[in-house]
């Protein structure tokens, strides 16, 4: 009886372990999917950040375009040109120089410089906030300062400071984009750290009505378009950059201009 | 008559999740979107009316007939981890979006323990082969619909303005409090 049971024991886990077992290999000849094995490879070399800066819906998603040949090899901003060298040793191919980028908040009206129009008892959202009546400063082109940019940074390069305006980490940045997506006043955009002169200003009202909203915001007096008439246009009251490839910004600009809405080599961290 | 109230009672009044405490680590990390948690929901709910069948076909004609019910546990195990693997072919095959969105917690329905559950007490119960079929479509059913409501209400609280100190993990355990309180209001109506 005893010997039995041993028996019985082994031969109905074993008969159940190979039903399963016939059923699985069954299974996988009809359910297998092929993967390329470069699918694989380049997938370790990315950050993981899923971060979506390249277009792709995250970093897989991203390595299998690359080997469809629907991605380039250097679109992972945040892998910089590291990644962009070991994905195209991967994918055999030379890659092609990346240009490092950083955000640029173009907003330095805080707290202190701008008028305020209303108290915000609403939830701390910009995208809410500019829905309804558009926050609490006067100025209709200001940072709103609910800190949406910051919340969509993965990589902590982003904080408010004291004065309620986000500071952006150069470093630290990986000009993934999700920032600029965030900002429901397009306040921020993509440049690279190289470039000096930047108009810290989006306020296209007329001087008059944008010196009474905040003290910072370019009134479109034109002092600035006279010494670089090339790259700097006035569009709307407002003092625009054309950046190209080869700019890089004067410094008489940002001297001649009477609010600081237009500044040279401004301290990042500030 | 008889099979509606186990439905009842395997999906509201005793339900997995809210009253047993059973397959609690899904339900808290897959819950965040509605639409993968529900994706979990049916994957579980596969993975437990086939074992509910397969368990029942495994007691009656292995385990009883030859004698051998101590191997009940590495048995139900057996077949919960076939089965498993057979979904994640299936799901990576026919959606790998969804594949990626479950992650880890797919191959772990394998160590679900409101699966293996089910599966004891469908087997304690003296249940027949219908009868264990809707105990495992009601749990499953049960399953989800936890899952589901939990999801809702973590996607309203992405918006809500929550104290710093409760954000994440804080809160969801709190809510997950609320839920198992407002399922108390069953309790008793039907017994086990």
């Amino acid at each position: 009886m005893e010997q039995n049971l041993y028996l019985l024991g082994l031969s109905s886990m074993g008969g159940l372990g190979l039903f399963f077992a016939s059923l699985l290999v069954f299974a996988d000849k009809k359910l297998r999917v092929e993967v390329d094995p470069k699918i694989l490879l380049i997938e370790e070399v990315l950050p993981a950040a899923n971060c979506g800066a390249c277009g792709q819906p995250g970093c897989p998603a991203f390595a299998e375009a690359v080997v469809n040949g629907i991605a380039d090899v250097h679109e992972c901003t945040v892998g910089g040109e590291e990644v962009a060298h070991q994905i195209a040793s991967i994918m055999g191919v030379e890659a092609k120089a990346v240009q490092k980028k950083v955000a640029k908040v173009f907003c330095r009206g805080g707290n202190k410089e701008t008028d305020r129009k209303a108290i915000y008892y609403g939830v701390t959202s910009c995208s809410l906030a500019a829905k309804v009546g558009g926050g609490e400063k006067s100025c209709k082109y200001s940072c709103l300062g609910y800190a949406d940019c910051v919340d969509s940074c993965k990589f902590n390069a982003m904080w408010m400071n004291a004065n309620g305006l986000p500071v952006v980490d150069e470093d630290a940045c990986t000009s993934c984009n999700k920032c600029v997506e965030a900002c429901p006043r397009n306040l921020i955009e993509l440049h690279s750290p190289d470039i000096k002169l930047h108009v810290y200003c989006k306020n296209r009202d007329p001087g008059k009505i944008a010196k009474k909203t905040c003290k910072v915001a370019c009134i479109g007096c034109t002092l600035c378009v006279k010494p670089d008439p090339e790259n700097i246009k006035m569009v709307d009251n407002l003092a625009v950059i054309e950046y190209s490839d080869a700019y890089l910004g004067l410094e008489e600009c940002a001297k001649k201009c009477p609010t600081n809405a237009i500044a040279y080599q401004l301290d990042p961290i500030h | 008559m008889e099979i509606f109230i186990i439905f009842i009672s395997a999906s509201i009044v005793n339900n997995f999740v809210l009253t047993y405490f059973l397959g609690i680590c899904p339900f808290l990390g897959v819950s965040n979107k509605i639409d993968s948690s529900f994706s979990l929901g049916l994957a579980t709910t596969f993975v437990m009316v086939i074992t509910a069948v397969a368990s029942w076909l495994i007691n009656h004609y292995i385990l009883i007939l030859f004698n051998v019910p101590f191997l009940e546990y590495v048995s139900f195990i057996i077949v919960i981890a076939s089965m498993v693997q057979l979904v994640e072919m299936f799901v990576k095959k026919t959606s790998p979006v969804l594949y990626r969105a479950l992650g880890i917690f797919l191959p772990l329905i394998t160590t679900n323990c409101a699966i293996l559950g089910l599966a004891l007490f469908a087997v304690l119960r003296d249940y027949s082969f219908i009868q264990t079929i809707v105990f495992g479509i009601g749990a499953g059913v049960g399953f989800t619909l936890a899952i589901v409501v939990m999801a809702g209400i973590r996607e309203e609280l992405e918006m809500a303005d929550i104290p710093y100190p409760l954000k994440g993990a804080g809160i969801t355990l709190i809510v997950a409090g609320f839920l198992a309180l407002a399922f108390m209001g069953f309790a008793g109506l039907i017994s086990a």
